[in-house]
């Protein structure tokens, strides 16, 4: 048995396929298909949830994505664990785990509850007014107080296991939702040869056919119209048929995304299988079929548990078998909530009375609920309703007032009318225009090539849908040249054409001010809350919405949106239209993170770039740090030794003896052909005429307003060849530098730019020893420093293969970079060492490499300049060519602020206590006596200790701090106030000899 | 994700492709060291915040790198044209769509209802 409230013959699920779930515990049967609304339904089960802010509570309102209030958790296992997902749309599988939320310590008891009877402190906007002071307390109390007190379920700590798969689509017609209008749009489509997607939200298609039995497509019910269909367009090649698939964001140019659940059903699903797939579909033309919502009515104590929408205790008879009550009750304002009570009473439920607010009733309906002896009272109200964990009775009053009746039910079946769904219409950045006459929001101005049709376009007969779907989906399949060759012939009939329907507050919510009349459960917005607001002075909807933070749910007021606008422009005493209303945003339904972010974590959330030589310097022992998606060797640690001591020895033996370097991932960019030099002397301070080939020289690359941009060694290859290095993150954003200014504002010069970087792998070898660990490697290169001095580039042969060999230096030493084709770089680098380490040589890493350059006074453009920094400021003047009558940044140079008395300048700090390494970002001021704010005159921008001077060295950028050589500053401390003497930026081998061993 | 025409691969590629590099129409002069610091700020700092139709550069980075133009509406976000660097601009007259459906913005809403 599943389930005691399971009506023998109804519904389309087959009673022998069987499920197993248990909810908060308890072990309850379901049948295959079975949502896990349904289920519950089918056991009894109406409380299911607490609400968000007063802990009221809760039941199952609708039977499909809108609903607001049941809410549960899904657990697969301890990792794979899902909140807040609605039960109306997760099918039952077998073994599921299914808890509630928001409830402590159970859900038939909730302490938090305490909330309800405290409501009359805490209406709308209490937050802002009433935790106003102290103000730390915001922070520290109340704000984390609200959160655990109001809440929506527990993300889950473990990693998911589960994966996510991404697909893109093209296609000529897009068709969302697959109702009527859908599928008969998608066939007129599909038919004429068109490219064709249609997706729907739901398990099986049909929309609405889910729920009104009286439909008849072509002869067959509606239900088994539409299963045919789908899958006859499936059987077509130039068709997909995507079920479980929510169209939830509509962007620029038709690109809407779709989230379709592949496994979300199964029990046992297959671990290769992803769990949900994106799509992303570009569709020539979308043609939307979104169909309508139904709305509430909204009265006193709206919200007890087996009050729901007539179409989803329709749905849940109709198609899942199962009543929702064995009385009910039925509140509505329009004629579609009578074929609810026709359905339960054919199927032998008692029907109390049918509470209609409209004074005249539609007359077919009338006269068939006259027919099935069920009571109508028109023009009547429900005033109230009682029941502690369920709806137990409802009081009902003549409009106007009068005594009121109290009738017992278990469930209340509510309809205020119908909501078209524009929310993707709304998306595509169309504008909805109101309908005065049907009191709706319909579409209006279309910004996109996409059409809707059917019940989200106002369309409420059911054959006028299916030719206005027929024609849209052979127009849309025009624009692709595609036309219909046949003609379609779809019919439809149905029992009853529906009228009336109204928004806002019923009778029954009253101008009262302590009246709980709900219009979003989610977020516990009360009719009342809305006129607060008003009252208060909030006429805006957006200002009214975030004050009620109506709508604000995640269930984006699917329900409530039409109710609060209704009710606020009652209130303000203006046509609804005139109040506005607010943009729908995209999710249509909430997405996971998985399927947003799909491969994207992990390993695969960034690309890791490794240089040639990363293998051997891994089993070298290297330690390696990020450097934007580089990985780079930071030190070489031997057994027992600390970074610290590491880095040391590493400083110590590269000036003593020797070391090696990884430099590869330095940006590297050819810049070749008649107009190179031309075009260098432009982008570059430096003049580029005089470089001999065979010669290099560092180059500094400014923006346009003066400031430094990057820097770099380049060699002249040939006349008309040039080898541009450039900083290791400055690498993509200067290639694009030289690009823009070749492009488009340099485009006379006849010049080709490649970057290399990956190119070449580049290992430096610096130290006395340098020469005589690669002279036995090297061919075809006399090495003596008169054959090859300093800044010197040649083409040999190293190891047998080929290399652009440099004579430069980051350290200060005699140095050479050897750069070969990235392929050789492991050999080269193993060769290398073997000729190194025999020496008493090391391999270093990026650290020595800083404080290295740093003994010296070179700068790294990023970490001693920041983007405000000229030449002159980095006491690099001398790199500006004088004579050049152009280059990027020579005007910007000259700007006042750029030649003014007193900016900031690079300088060096020496730490009065030779020992207090100064911190990187650290502050100076010149009297550290200061009251409070001090005056800030720069701050340190590297900092070390340098075991070659014994002592720590620090760069800093100090106002006018050239001028200040000698004097004393301060860098105050949270724990104490450091004393630094002001000196130029050379800390070892002042007089420079070194480099030209 | 927007659609963008890149003038020199002839075809529609998707937005990811492309980066878009400031406003278009803004030639290096060539005297820049007889520019008074007036010139130098308006060609350098001075640009205009235009509601409706923008011209600005775009590259197409991950495609054939290179840089064009395109004429582009801030408020509908819609591509009027694209067209090779160099070229002068196009006669906006013929190029704006006759009718521009005003899009609906938080903001826009904010500023009707005051």
């Amino acid at each position: 048995m599943s389930g005691a409230n399971r009506i023998p013959g109804a519904g389309r699920l087959t009673p022998a396929k069987t499920a197993r779930f248990s909810f908060d515990g308890k072990s309850y049967a379901a049948l295959e298909g079975d949502t896990v609304a349904s289920a519950l339904l089918a056991n009894g089960v109406h409380l299911v949830g607490r609400s968000f802010k007063y802990h009221r509570p809760r039941g199952i309102v609708s039977a499909g994505a809108e609903e607001p209030n049941a809410l549960i958790g899904v657990e697969r296992d301890a990792a794979r664990k899902q909140p807040n997902v609605r039960a109306t749309v997760q099918d039952v599988f077998d073994g599921m785990k299914v808890i509630s939320q928001n409830r402590w310590p159970s859900l038939a008891f909730d302490v938090g509850a305490v909330s309800n009877l405290l409501s009359p402190f805490l209406a709308a906007g209490f937050y802002y007014k009433t935790f106003m002071w102290p103000k730390q307390a915001w922070k520290h109390v109340y704000e984390p107080q609200i959160r655990a007190a109001a809440g929506l379920g527990v993300s889950p700590t473990e990693d998911d296991t589960d994966h996510y798969s991404s697909r893109y689509a093209h296609c000529d017609v897009l068709v969302i939702g697959a109702g009527v209008a859908g599928l008969s749009a998608a066939l007129a489509a599909a038919k004429t040869g068109a490219r064709v997607i249609i997706c729907d939200e739901q398990a099986e298609v049909g929309g609405a056919l889910h729920f009104d039995k009286s439909v008849t497509v072509n002869g067959l019910e509606g239900f088994t119209w539409a299963q045919a269909t789908a899958a006859d367009l499936a059987q077509m090649e130039n068709v997909t048929v995507l079920p479980r698939t929510t169209a939830f964001g509509y962007y620029a140019q038709n690109f809407v995304a779709l989230s379709e659940r592949v496994t979300e059903h199964l029990a046992k699903p297959d671990r290769k299988l992803p769990r949900e797939r994106l799509w992303q579909v570009r569709a020539k033309r979308v043609i939307i079929a979104t169909g309508a919502i139904e709305r509430h009515m909204v009265f006193a104590n709206n919200d007890r548990p087996g009050i729901m929408l007539a179409s989803a205790a329709r749905t849940f008879l109709n198609h899942f078998g199962v009543a929702v009550g064995k009385k009910i009750g039925v509140y509505t304002a329009n004629d579609s909530a009578y074929e609810a009570a026709f359905d339960l009473k054919r199927a032998g439920i008692t029907v109390a009375a049918i509470v209609d607010s409209r004074e005249k009733p539609g007359e077919a309906v009338l006269a068939e609920a006259r027919k099935l002896g069920i009571e109508v009272l028109a023009g009547h109200a429900v005033v109230d309703t009682a029941g502690k964990l369920r709806v137990a009775s409802m009081s009902v009053a003549r409009n106007g007032g009068g005594r009121a009746r109290s009738i017992a039910i278990d469930a209340l079946l509510v309809s205020a009318g119908w909501t078209p769904s524009v929310h993707m219409f709304s998306q595509s950045r169309g504008k909805v225009a109101y309908d005065f006459e049907s009191q709706r929001f319909l579409p209006g101005t279309y910004a996109q090539d996409c059409l809707s049709v059917g019940a989200c376009n106002g369309t409420n007969d059911l054959q006028a849908t299916i030719e206005e779907s027929l024609a849209a989906g052979e127009l849309m399949s025009n624009a692709s040249g595609f036309t219909a060759t046949q003609k379609i012939e779809i019919h439809g009939g149905n029992a009853f054409a529906w009228t009336g329907g109204m928004a806002g507050a019923a009778e029954g919510a009253g101008p009262d001010t302590t009246v709980k009349a709900f219009i979003d459960f989610q977020n516990d917005v009360c009719a009342k809350d809305i006129r607060l607001a008003v009252r208060e002075g909030m006429h805006s909807i957006e200002h009214i919405k975030r004050f009620t933070t109506n709508g604000m749910a995640t269930d984006q007021g699917k329900l409530s949106n039409i109710h609060g606008l209704a009710i606020a422009a009652e209130t303000l005493g203006r046509e609804i239209p005139k109040v506005g209303l607010t943009t729908f945003r995209a999710p249509y339904t909430p997405v996971t993170f998985g399927t947003l972010i799909n491969h994207s974590r992990g390993e695969l959330f960034d690309p890791t770039r490794k240089t040639p030589m990363h293998a051997l310097e891994e089993q070298m022992g290297a330690v390696f740090e990020d450097v934007g998606q580089w990985k780079r060797a930071w030190y070489y640690p031997r057994a027992g030794e600390d970074m610290h001591q590491a880095v040391n020895r590493e400083c110590k033996t590269v000036r003593d003896v020797a070391g090696i370097f990884d430099a590869s991932t330095l940006g590297k960019i050819e810049v070749v052909g008649p107009d190179a030099a031309q075009f260098l002397n432009l982008i570059y301070t430096n003049s580029w005429d005089t470089l001999k080939p065979g010669r290099c020289r560092y180059g500094i690359m400014l923006r346009e307003d003066g400031f430094v941009y990057d820097d770099g060694v380049v060699g002249r290859m040939a006349e008309d060849r040039f080898h541009v290095t450039t900083t290791t993150g400055g690498a993509a954003r200067v290639m694009n530098h030289m690009e823009d200014y070749l492009q488009t504002e340099f485009p006379h010069l006849n010049v080709w730019l490649t970057s290399a970087t990956e190119q070449w792998a580049v290992i430096a070898v610096q130290g006395p020893k340098a020469r005589d660990i690669i002279a036995p490697l090297v061919e075809g290169i006399d090495l003596s420093n008169e054959a090859f001095p300093h800044m010197s580039v040649r083409e040999g042969k190293i190891c047998g293969v080929p290399t652009r060999l440099f004579r430069m230096s980051f350290t200060g030493e005699t140095g050479f970079e050897v750069n070969v084709p990235a392929d050789f770089g492991p050999a080269v680098w193993a060769a290398i060492w073997a000729q190194a380490e025999p020496m008493g040589a090391c391999a270093y890493g990026t650290e020595t490499m800083h404080i290295l350059r740093a003994e010296k006074g070179y700068i790294i453009v990023g970490q001693d300049t920041d983007g405000t920094v000229t030449p002159d400021d980095a006491s690099l003047g001398w790199a500006v060519g004088k004579k050049k009558p152009d280059f990027v940044g020579i005007r910007g140079l000259r700007r006042p602020d750029l030649v003014a008395d007193g900016r900031k300048q690079l300088v060096g700090l020496l730490t009065k206590d030779p020992n207090v390494v100064l911190e990187e970002g650290a502050q100076i001021v010149v009297d550290p006596n200061q009251a409070l704010p001090m005056t800030m005159i720069g701050h340190v921008t590297s900092a070390y200790w340098s075991e070659n001077c014994g002592r720590s060295i620090a760069l800093a950028l100090v106002a006018g701090g050239k001028a200040k050589l000698g004097q004393t500053l301060y860098v105050p401390m949270p724990d104490r106030t450091i004393a630094v003497e002001v000196s130029d930026m050379v800390f070892f081998d002042k007089e420079g000899g070194r480099i030209n061993g | 994700m927007l659609l963008i025409y890149c003038p020199y691969c002839e075809e529609e590629r998707s937005e990811l492709e492309f980066r878009q590099a400031g406003d278009a129409h803004i030639a290096r002069p060539t005297n820049m060291t007889e520019m008074t610091d007036e010139e130098f700020e308006a060609f350098f700092f001075l640009r205009d915040n235009v509601k409706g139709l923008t011209y600005e550069r775009w590259r197409h980075l991950n495609g054939c790198g290179r840089f064009f133009n395109a004429a582009r509406d801030t408020v509908s976000d819609k591509f009027v044209t694209t067209y090779k660097a160099g070229l002068p601009k196009p006669d906006i007259s013929t190029l704006r769509p006759a009718t521009e459906a005003i899009v609906e913005t938080y903001e826009a809403t904010e500023s009707d209802a005051k």
